[in-house]
């Protein structure tokens, strides 16, 4: 057990300790001190509100990168989840604001709404991959503009707010039926206290659930398997009776639907949202293809990921004040991510190598001349 | 995208009207101009293949070009570069601040320098380590906006003119090119007529419009596109008339069988990356150039559309410049004076083009075919007479949605290099 953590962390801490060293020296080259920005970037973590700062900022982003994991389990990479998620807040923020339900059928309609759009979208891509052959990478790329242009012309001509929300572009504010409520009072009913200035937003519990229900689907279901046998060995799985088509359609419009929650954290939970508009976060489908790729694609490792990724986040917005410029934090998210992916192929290949090592020592072992007599000679004519 | 061909639909069509290839491109180039300034004349809109309209296409073409150009270079050699779009970023960030610090002409090398500091990153993620390339290029998508938003915090703030999002803006003017005597440029500080200019004016079926195209793409045109134009004839020139060029192509198509007749595949692989990283920076930097300076998000995904266009263009240099030059035209409508009017009699001129492809399609015995493609013209017939003020935003989408057709219909057609993509090391079969 030990020795599976050791081995599953020995490739992240290398690359963060190589994340580390990149930053530094682009502090140093910059004329800052490296030492005083990480002392100030770990003040700025050390407190409760950071933490549940942390929680918050980390949940949508858990959500983007288990939906392109889902894809890239079976190698199907839905690089277009941005474009998904977009026009799914849109649609799902339009039409939540729309309906008046009671609140235990509110936030599920709103789920509908989201995971169907998304799902949809992302299915355009698996039906021109099975009918036509297109490339997913090409079709969701293409996509992903599509989505994009689509949702800003929708906002634009059809679904903003034009009662209250002026010369903005904005859809309705999402009605109090519709609304996450905060989860404080649950902590606070253990004694624990996040202060007056943040909030645990109450989206959290979806995204857990979304982890085990990823989990249960990855390790002890029949498609789990199916979804990751056929990524290992796409014509082992067909020839053991994997429908390939089947399995994109269904992969493909999994991860979509996913991804058309992304934005609903913001849109059910967060006080500074409730609704799609000019400040809605638009680039959280990228950021969550790095995630699936630091997290290797397992529930928990993306959670991980997710949480390192928000911290350093939260851990850079104070550097400012010291004259350190924040973007620092894309500096350190990005050398992680490229080390990290480099160290898990290599990694990888000396797994392979050893396995494959291992493998030919165990038939050498076996073969092993018997002491037997010769075979006798085969007849003639026989064919072996 | 296998490229498997249905043996029915094969044989059961007519041979085309033309046997050579170089002279259906030029009777498609003609049909298309025929199409163009048909749609001219019923529309009443002479922007729609004026000069000016043409010489704004070039200009936004430029750098989805270089990007499509850098997209083929890594392909070729085996490389499927998702990252270039970072490498775009890379680009525009080290134009912003050369172009500042030292001039035009050193926004672009600067350009160049930066997209090659992202290709040769991610040739050492995939070439040598072997990381699945679409995942390589993703964190190099990733890392590049991070980057240049921490250089321009670092060089661009408290500078006057310069913030986080924006450089202080280049020093000087890379300068323009009008040719004489056609197009009226200057000669040795005599001005020559302007022959095309007069043709234009007319407003002739045909001979207008190309007169206009013709007077576009030769006034006023910036160093930068110059060089760009110029770059597709060397690129195509080295990759299919130099032995380098072969054993880059070669790298692509069979590493194997290269690496036996003693080619270094990492060695191409290499270079091949650092051209296309060149190339994409170069993009950037003709963005930087255009906008006189470095703004945050300027890419805006041209290295994704410059993929689409050299998907488009089916892995050829030439393909690659006409996917550029339609989707530039596409982008270059909205910059014009009127662009609501234009995109309506662009809607026109796609209608009758499609109709055009649906005939011809019959005429080829693809009837599936044809009655999708006259479907797609009477929606922009109906576009064309329903939509008079035509949202900015379904026109930046216009590109993707034309290579999402192009791929949908033609995959099958489409021949991208044999093994790219794969990592490859020595001794592997």
């Amino acid at each position: 057990m030990f020795e599976r953590i050791w081995r599953a962390s020995l490739a992240p801490l290398v690359a963060a300790t190589a994340a580390i060293a990149i930053s530094s020296i682009a502090l140093l080259i910059s004329g800052n001190n490296p030492v005083e920005a990480f002392v100030e970037m770990w003040k700025t973590i050390d407190s409760t509100a950071a933490i549940v700062d942390i929680i918050n900022t980390a949940v949508p982003l858990y959500i983007s990168g288990v939906a392109v994991a889902i894809g890239f389990k079976m190698n199907l990479f839905n690089i277009g989840s941005n474009g998904q998620y977009i026009l799914a807040a849109l649609v799902a923020g339009w039409a939540g604001a729309e309906v008046s339900l009671p609140p235990l059928l509110h936030v599920p309609f709103v789920f509908l709404v989201a995971m169907t759009v998304g799902g949809s979208w992302a299915l355009i891509a698996a039906i021109l991959s099975v009918t036509r052959n297109v490339n997913v990478v090409v079709s969701t790329i293409m996509l992903n503009y599509i989505g994009i242009g689509l949702s800003a012309f929708l906002l634009s001509e059809y679904f903003r707010d034009s009662e209250n929300g002026g010369l903005v572009a904005q859809t309705k504010v999402m009605p109090e039926s519709a609304r996450l409520p905060k989860l404080d009072p649950i902590f606070e009913f253990f004694g624990f206290n996040f202060g007056e200035r943040v909030d645990l937003l109450g989206f959290l519990p979806f995204a857990i659930l979304l982890g085990i229900a990823y989990h249960v689907l990855l390790n002890r279901s029949l498609f789990g398997y199916e979804l990751k046998l056929s990524g290992m060995n796409a014509d082992a799985a067909q020839s053991a009776g994997v429908n390939p088509k089947k399995m994109v359609l269904i992969t493909l419009f999994m991860s979509g639907a996913v991804a058309g929650m992304i934005g609903l954290p913001f849109l059910l939970a967060d006080p500074n949202f409730l609704k799609y508009g000019d400040a809605f976060p638009v680039t959280l489908g990228f950021t969550g293809l790095g995630l699936a790729l630091l997290g290797r694609n397992s529930p928990v490792g993306v959670a991980a990921a997710a949480v390192v990724w928000a911290t350093i986040e939260v851990a850079t917005r104070r550097l400012g004040s010291l004259g350190i410029p924040p973007e620092i934090g894309k500096i350190l998210q990005g050398s992680f991510l490229l080390a990290a992916v480099i160290a898990y192929e290599v990694v990888r290949r000396r797994n392979d190598a050893a396995a494959a090592e291992d493998a030919a020592a165990a038939t050498r072992d076996d073969r092993s001349p018997p002491p037997s007599p010769a075979p006798e000679p085969a007849p003639i004519g026989a064919t072996s | 995208m296998s490229a498997t061909i249905d043996a029915a639909t094969v044989t059961s069509q007519r041979p085309p009207l033309l046997s050579s290839t170089r002279w259906r491109i030029v009777a498609l180039v003609m049909v298309g101009m025929a199409v163009m300034s048909t749609a001219r004349i019923i529309a009443d809109n002479g922007d729609l293949t004026s000069s000016g309209t043409f010489g704004v296409a070039l200009r936004t073409a430029a750098p989805i070009a270089l990007a499509g150009l850098s997209g083929l270079i890594a392909e070729r050699s085996g490389t499927i570069n998702i990252g270039l779009d970072g490498m775009m970023v890379m680009g525009t960030i080290f134009a912003g601040w050369w172009g500042w610090q030292y001039g035009p002409w050193m926004a672009l090398l600067g350009g160049i320098v930066g997209g090659m500091l992202g290709g040769l990153l991610m040739s050492v993620a995939t070439t040598t380590f072997g990381v699945n390339h679409i995942v390589a290029g993703v964190a190099i998508n990733l890392i590049a906006p991070g980057a240049a938003r921490f250089m321009a915090s670092e060089l661009f703030v408290g500078v006057q003119g310069g913030s986080v999002t924006s450089s202080p803006g280049n020093s000087g003017s890379i300068g323009s090119f009008t040719l004489p005597f056609l197009s009226g440029g200057d000669l040795f500080g005599w001005q020559t007529p302007d022959i095309l200019g007069w043709f234009e004016d007319t407003g002739w079926f045909m001979i207008a419009d190309v007169a206009g195209l013709s007077k576009g793409v030769t006034t006023a045109v910036t160093w930068d596109v110059v060089l760009t134009i110029g770059l597709f004839f060397g690129i195509a020139y080295f990759l299919w008339h130099t032995p380098l060029g072969l054993r880059l192509r070669f790298s692509g198509e069979r590493p194997s069988a290269a690496a036996s007749l003693g080619v270094s595949v990492h060695k191409m692989r290499y270079i091949g990356m650092a051209i296309s990283g060149g190339l994409a920076g170069m993009g950037g930097a003709v963005l930087v150039l255009f906008a006189n300076r470095y703004q945050e998000n300027q890419v805006a995904g041209r290295g994704f559309l410059g993929l689409a266009t050299m998907i488009f263009g089916n892995w050829m240099p030439a393909g690659t410049a006409a996917g550029a030059g339609l989707f530039g035209y596409a982008q270059g409508i909205t910059l014009r004076t009127n662009p609501a009017e234009l995109v309506n009699a662009l809607f026109l001129a796609a209608a009758i083009g499609l109709m055009l492809t649906a005939f011809f399609m019959a005429y080829r015995r693809s009837l599936a075919g044809s009655g999708t493609v006259l479907a797609f013209a009477l929606v922009a017939f109906w576009a064309y007479f329903a939509v008079k003020e035509p949202n900015n935003q379904l026109v930046f989408v216009t590109p993707y949605v034309v290579t999402l057709i192009a791929v949908s219909v033609g995959a099958q057609r489409l021949r991208p290099p044999a093994e790219e993509g794969i990592p490859w090391f020595k001794g592997m079969q």
